[in-house]
């Protein structure tokens, strides 16, 4: 993508407009939350929200529909006010008097991408561009186009585009303002899986020249790539961490394993082995072992079957995806709700 | 508070590539100021130019005052809620602009149409009048005093009515209702002007000039109000809450 380029070194294309150089000054976290909750009458869309992002970390926010990823990122981004808590958006604590200068630092790209059908995509930016005050704001809607490939759709009508064009316009039209702080709801939804590729590797970039992406998303597996660190709502923040620490703490490391006939004593064969705590059946002719270390129990195992004269067909470890993760913290949450 | 100029430029031209693309809206302004043009002109043809005298006492001009008062409020009372319903207001409201430079932005945008369609419609009645009319009819008719307040005065009731419409529309939960209160709104506007060129209600150089002081002053105190009534919130979720 075009974000990237110049002298090897990792640079925005859109450069700095009258505001603080990278870190300096800014304090160590882009953005942060404590205790945010917004209520709206009865009803709680989120409550008790606390976070620190660091500057430049890609930073998702996952959770089930009507979990209160949209409504947060609204709330962080001064369209609507929260109800108790506070925050600090690039630097500037969130209060009505600071809207504007928070919006002046930050750029959302909501989920639907609202665009003026009726204009054509350069129109549409150049107004972007105007409300943001952006210098050269012909070489910044040129290069916010090239970084999304669609330089060569400018002068269409939104209108015309497909659902997936319309999502990079609206892409484009967030990188217009050089953010320091860029909300993205959603991005590659409708997205084609080469069109989502390119907006990943875009998400990268601005990660790596210094840009904070807070991602919201329901597509686990671009979490899992893209993110620093992910947080998983529901209501409230049920954990926040990397996706490898959240997979270590959840679940066991487990070694699975698969035979051509059940073993006859299975217990006798896992029993005492070295880095093996427990096993279980899996099916007919497999176990499942809870393991302390894989490279002092594969081995072990593979020679306890081997002495047990079984025919192993297969060991291996089992790998746990942020999804499971999710999954979990979200089956734990509804249980914890039923109960 | 200052204003930035290059935000409310951005909402007038974005409004006006938006309106000129905009049929069933470029439509409905057009065909407004034809029901008021027509009207005045078949009864000044069909006049008696022995009776030219009674125009004297009136300013048939200042009747078709009411296509300012309602041409606009057509595009000011979709500006606000039209924008939302479409989806595209959040992306708006999350940039540094505040409710006075977007709704100042939307007035102009709603304001330049409005006045060049009144004044060529204008254009359009003195010229048929000049050309067809009987003489006697033209020089009762065609005064520069209800020149001067034609002019005048078209651009401040436009206005008020842009401010009432807006007011509406970011009230608003659905375009047409919005554009029905709109019409309604307007609706005083028409009756003033109307009762005052058929001299019901007397009017001198004074009571124009304060008229005029009391128009401006309530374009200002619109929009200041109106932009007092832009809730972010409501706006963005549709509720109340």
């Amino acid at each position: 993508m075009g974000l990237i380029d110049r002298g090897g070194r990792s640079r925005r294309v859109v450069e700095p407009h009258g505001r603080p150089a990278a870190d300096g000054g800014r304090g160590t976290a882009a953005l942060s939350a404590a205790a945010l909750s917004k209520r709206f009458g009865d009803r709680v869309a989120f409550r008790d929200v606390s976070f620190e992002i660091g500057y430049g970390e890609v930073f998702g926010f996952l959770g089930p529909n009507g979990a209160g990823k949209t409504t947060t990122v609204r709330t962080l981004g001064t369209l609507i006010a929260p109800t108790s808590g506070s925050a600090t958006i690039a630097g500037v604590p969130l209060t009505p008097e600071n809207g504007v200068e928070i919006r002046r630092r930050i750029s959302i790209m909501p989920e639907s991408p609202g665009l003026y059908l009726r204009l054509s995509v350069v129109e549409n930016l150049e107004c972007f561009a105007d409300l943001y005050q952006t210098p050269h704001p012909g070489e910044r809607i040129d290069r916010a186009l090239q970084a999304v490939h669609l330089i060569d759709r400018a002068d269409d009508a939104c209108g015309r585009l497909s659902k997936g064009l319309r999502q990079r316009v609206a892409l484009a039209r967030a990188l217009l303002s050089d953010p320091e702080v860029l909300f993205l709801d959603e991005p590659t939804a409708g997205l084609d899986p080469a069109a989502a590729r390119d907006v990943h590797e875009l998400i990268r970039a601005l990660g790596r020249s210094g840009v904070t992406v807070f991602l919201t998303t329901h597509r686990l597996s671009e979490a899992e790539r893209l993110c620093d660190r992910v947080a998983i709502l529901n209501t409230t923040v049920r954990t926040i961490g990397k996706p490898a620490e959240l997979r270590e703490q959840l679940f066991a490391t487990t070694l699975t394993v698969s035979t051509l006939a059940p073993l006859g004593e299975p217990g006798r064969v896992f029993a005492g082995l070295p880095a093996v705590r427990a096993w279980r059946p899996d099916g007919p002719n497999g176990y499942v072992l809870t393991i302390s270390d894989v490279a002092v129990a594969a081995p072990a195992v593979t020679r306890a079957l081997v002495d047990a004269g079984a025919d192993v067909l297969s060991i291996g470890e089992s790998h746990h995806t942020l999804e499971d993760v999710y999954l979990q913290l979200i089956a734990e949450n509804e249980t914890g709700q039923g109960g | 508070m200052s204003i930035n100029r290059r935000r409310v430029r951005a909402i007038v031209r974005k409004e006006l590539r938006d309106l000129r693309r905009n049929r069933s809206l470029t439509v409905g302004m057009a065909v407004l100021p034809l029901i008021f043009c027509v009207q005045p002109l078949i009864a000044v043809f069909t006049l008696d130019p022995a009776a030219a005298g009674t125009l004297q006492h009136e300013h048939v001009l200042l009747y078709m005052l009411g296509i300012p008062a309602l041409v606009p409020s057509f595009v000011a009372a979709y500006s606000v809620v039209g924008e939302r319903q479409q989806g595209t207001l959040e992306p708006v409201l999350t940039t540094p602009i505040r409710p006075e430079e977007l709704l100042l932005g939307k007035a102009v945008a709603a304001l330049l149409p409005a006045l060049a369609i009144a004044y060529l419609v204008y254009a359009v009645f003195l010229a048929c009048v000049e050309l067809f009319a009987a003489s006697a009819v033209a020089d009762a008719l065609i005064r520069p005093a209800d020149l001067l307040a034609q002019l005048v005065f078209t651009p401040l009731v436009a206005g008020w009515s842009i401010w009432l419409a807006t007011l509406i529309s970011t009230r608003s939960n659905d375009i047409r209702v919005a554009q029905q209160f709109a019409t309604l709104a307007s609706l005083p506007s028409i009756a003033v002007t109307t009762l005052v060129a058929f001299d019901v209600i007397p009017v001198s150089p004074v009571a124009g000039l304060v008229a005029a002081a009391a128009l401006l002053l309530l374009n200002q105190v619109g929009w200041r109000v109106a932009s007092a009534m832009f809730d972010r919130e409501r706006l963005i979720l549709g509720t109340n809450g």
